[in-house]
């Protein structure tokens, strides 16, 4: 609680941080991540007490014990143990041990047992080196890196529920004001929710190290209203716009092994190596997070993906520089 | 070998020990470490490896602190970060922390229990040369393993080495061979010193030391050396999987071709959670030799120590997968594991109050070793209740993978065990070398290592709550990381200087050092009866004792410890 109120205030002073993009556990906007605050509450005022209560003693030992300066040098009484001294202090703490327990069982239960509503929404999570792909199979859309799913307000309650996969390595799904983490296995197939209840912007990240471009696994969900949600699911449904001023750009995608990774709607690109660009520029970052979206953005990481993200298996295609621009326009036009 | 290596043999360590007196090159002295048997040499040769890997680890860790000092910083290549936070985490487990607990037994428990060496000297020393061997050839990958990014490159997999991270899909070249084989030996001597060690406590005792009158750092060493023997084996079996995996084309973790990733995992926490206790039962071991002494009482509640020590190490074996809540347990997994492991905070809630009730009542000296052990208290507290934020499963779905569990276990392995290390040297280099250690620099070292550790690692809780992952090379600016990373970071600079302080003092006191005599504490135990350095064979004629207090008695004829045990 200390924390929230730290993060909350005057630190953000001197770096210009905006509060509502920082991920911090103790900023819940969804259910389970209100559960796992409040029961972090309990703990931390335990823990809490328990910390005052015994260093309390230490420092009075520490002070009260030291050897004086004008000690006699005789030695202290010595007494080597105590029966009911030991007792007590095994059965104090077993007895806080048992209400963490059975507190901290509830929260378990309550969360990952959580029973799934008829009406909830399906979303496919899989972690691949080093972005995410997020499917929607009832609604019919596949993209990346930046999650869309609606709010969950007063009594019209609609929660996501996420299905973690991995096509490489293990990663792990976190968006801290969200919910806690989830790993996504190879082999195994995971699931956590979230119920948003504020629409807006959430950052997290992939938790587990999964190679060399770990720290730029960045995510990003946008809790959006039911009409803006609504609105996002029509626009990702339609085919990718296919504007004529930019054939020639659409040209270069088609003949270069860009399509062998990734898949554009409506074109002969249908890799799954890569992120799909059926509807690039809705989304804020290239490179899962690595620099922003926009025409100059993207002709930069085309011609260097090593300049923003060492180590990231998207190659450098050596286009020239007329192909780079309009490869770049084309792939700008894919709304 | 030579003739006169072939007579000193036969004859002996003695007659090894008076060629190198007799004989001045340095040759001979160097030739006289090199084959040794005596646990005293073996013990203190563990010690400086591990201070050097100490070193070692600590240069890793700075670099890696520099990166991440500010955001989008370019200080390292992701490659390079990833290297180092990987062979930081695996030297300090493995280079550090088992070769300083190993040195620490093998010198003190034959002194201890009044034996003149330990069972088997020559496995002794044929572990240590394992552990050496492994530790130099898993540096070697800096320039032969080839990894993901050519010639020359160390593992970069983290210190728990995840599959399929591993396998040779992902991790191309030899780097994670290195990691494998070089751990893979430092086990095989590990499990030969544990063995060696066991028998030694069991079968060497002096006349009069029942089990019940060990000194309590025998009784922990014995428990430490039976977890070793149950916890490193899993890790051997694991990466013995692994290299089939990587050379005889098996799928145990190859998971395209339906391995299993969770099975690694389990292998590697059902070693590498026993480790943490491993690790740390030792540094609970110089507490309650060093606490006693500076507190000038008994230890308070001796066999309640013992039956905690063993409690911590029986429930730590069944806890192994709360490293593991967030990879999709049942619910009832979680519920098992986060219960198993906050009753692991009742038996360790009790040695603190053990401690507690030893200071009660007695005239505390604050001499440097004293200062060490009050740290620990107060830093082995704060491990603990983190422990349990963590132990409460969906806390640690929030926390597990963040900097707020670097900055725990940090507070475990450098606020316990490696305070608790330094308390140590303090409290026995003038028994090793017959010299005290300068108290003006140890509080110098104290205070400022102190200051730094602080600044380090209880800031360092902070990123992790407001969202920071671990591992990662770098990080976005406006996420509120940067000012408790700079701090973090800041830290360390206290921290280099403190432990250069410490290394000084070493130096200097070797040659400058004030004697010592043979108890220059005023202590109780039996090493401290024989002359410093001991001779080596440790004691003139074996003692005999009748309480876990020998030289109590001797010191206090009229009021000996063995009317009231």
């Amino acid at each position: 609680m200390v924390m929230a109120g730290l993060t909350q205030q005057g630190v953000f002073a001197a770096e210009k941080i905006d509060p509502a993009l920082v991920p911090s556990v103790f900023a819940p906007e969804s259910v389970p991540a209100h559960s796992i605050s409040h029961l972090a509450g309990l703990v931390l005022a335990i823990t809490g007490a328990i910390f005052v209560v015994v260093a309390g003693l230490l420092t009075y030992a520490v002070v009260r014990f030291r050897r004086r300066g004008n000690d006699d040098g005789t030695e202290p009484a010595q007494i080597y143990g105590s029966g009911p001294v030991e007792a007590a202090w095994t059965t104090v703490p077993f007895l806080i041990v048992v209400v963490l327990a059975l507190t901290t069982a509830r929260v378990i239960h309550e969360i990952q047992d959580a029973r799934k509503p008829v009406a909830a929404l399906d979303v496919q999570v899989i972690g691949h080196q080093w972005w995410w792909e997020f499917r929607y199979p009832k609604l019919g859309i596949v993209t990346a890196n930046e999650l869309h799913v609606p709010v969950s307000q007063g009594q019209d309650r609609l929660p996501t529920f996420l299905e973690l996969r991995s096509a490489d390595v293990v990663h792990s799904f976190w968006v801290p004001r969200l919910a806690g983490k989830t790993d996504l296995i190879p082999n195994k197939v995971n699931s956590m929710w979230i119920e948003p209840e504020r629409p807006g912007l959430y950052l997290g990240q992939c938790a587990k190290y999964c190679g060399t471009q770990h720290a730029k696994m960045l995510l990003r969900v946008y809790v959006d209203t039911r009409e803006d949600f609504d609105r996002w699911v029509k626009e990702q449904k339609q085919l990718a716009e296919n504007d004529p001023t930019a054939a020639a750009g659409r040209l270069v995608f088609e003949r270069t092994a860009c399509i062998n990774c990734h898949a554009v709607n409506g074109t002969v690109g249908n890799g799954r190596f890569g992120p799909d660009l059926t509807h690039l520029m809705g989304r804020a970052t290239l490179g899962s997070g690595a620099l922003t979206n926009s025409l100059e953005g993207l002709r930069a990481w085309i011609k260097s993906p090593e300049q923003f993200k060492p180590g990231v298996l998207m190659p450098a295609m050596n286009l020239n520089d007329a192909d780079l621009d309009k490869l770049a326009a084309y792939l700008a036009t894919l709304k | 070998m030579n003739g006169t290596l072939t007579t000193g043999d036969i004859s002996g360590a003695t007659a090894l020990g008076s060629i190198a007196a007799t004989e001045k090159t340095v040759f001979d002295h160097i030739h006289s470490w090199l084959v040794t048997v005596d646990h005293k040499r073996l013990g203190l040769m563990y010690i400086i490896y591990a201070l050097v890997f100490f070193v070692v680890a600590g240069i890793e860790a700075s670099l890696i602190r520099i990166q991440l000092a500010a955001p989008n910083n370019h200080f390292l290549s992701p490659q390079v970060f990833n290297q180092l936070f990987t062979m930081h985490g695996t030297t300090m487990v493995f280079l550090v922390g088992m070769p300083m607990i190993f040195g620490f037994a093998n010198y003190l428990v034959p002194l201890m229990i009044g034996a003149r060496d330990l069972a088997f000297p020559r496995l002794n020393a044929f572990g240590f040369w394992l552990s050496v061997f492994g530790g130099l050839l898993l540096y070697f990958s800096f320039i032969g393993g080839e990894g993901m990014t050519g010639a020359g490159s160390a593992p970069d997999v983290g210190w728990f080495a995840y599959a399929p991270l591993t396998g040779k899909a992902f991790s191309k070249g030899h780097s994670t061979d290195y990691w494998i084989l070089g751990i893979m030996i430092g086990g095989f001597g590990s499990i030969a010193t544990a063995a060696n060690i066991i028998t030694t406590i069991l079968c060497m005792r002096c006349r009069g030391m029942t089990l019940a009158k060990m000194p309590l750092l025998a009784w922990l060493n014995l428990i430490m050396c039976g977890m070793v023997l149950i916890a490193v084996s899993p890790l051997t079996a694991a990466q013995i999987m692994l290299l089939l995996d990587r050379f005889a084309g098996s799928h145990f973790f190859d998971t395209q071709a339906g391995g299993s990733a969770t099975l690694w995992m389990h292998f590697f926490w059902i070693f590498g959670h026993p480790e943490v206790y491993v690790l740390i039962i030792p540094a609970f071991a110089f507490a309650s030799e060093i606490i006693p002494v500076f507190s000038r009482k008994a230890i308070f509640g001796y066999p309640v120590m013992v039956g905690a020590t063993l409690a911590i190490a029986f429930v730590s074996l069944s806890v192994w997968a709360h490293h593991m809540f967030t990879i999709g347990m049942s619910s009832t997994s979680n519920t098992f594991f986060a219960v198993s492991t906050m009753m692991v905070g009742i038996p360790t809630g009790i040695k603190i109050f053990n401690w507690l009730g030893t200071m009660w009542g007695g005239k505390l000296r604050f001499d440097t070793p004293m200062l060490f052990s009050t740290a620990f208290l107060f830093q082995f507290l704060i491990a603990g209740l983190t422990g349990i934020m963590l132990a409460a499963a969906p806390f640690n779905w929030q926390l597990n993978d963040s900097y707020f569990v670097i900055a725990h276990f940090h507070f475990v392995l450098v606020g316990a065990l490696i305070f608790m290390i330094f308390a140590a040297v303090y409290y026995w280099f003038p028994k090793a070398t017959g010299r005290l250690l300068s108290e003006r620099f140890g509080k110098w070292h104290f205070w400022l290592f102190l200051i730094g550790f602080h600044m380090t690692f209880v800031t360092m809780h902070i990123p992790g709550i407001l969202g920071m992952p671990r591992r990662i090379y770098t990080y976005e600016a406006g996420r509120g990381w940067g000012i408790w990373n700079l701090i973090c970071t800041i830290g360390v600079a206290f921290q280099v200087i403190g432990t250069l302080i410490f290394v000084i003092n070493i130096l200097l006191s070797l040659r400058k050092g004030r004697p010592a005599g043979n108890d220059p504490w005023d202590a109780w135990t039996l090493e401290w009866s024989t002359s410093s350095p001991p001779p080596e064979y440790n004691f003139a004629e074996i003692p005999a004792v009748k309480s876990r207090r020998p030289l109590w008695d001797i010191k206090h004829p009229s009021d000996p410890d063995w009317k009231y045990e």
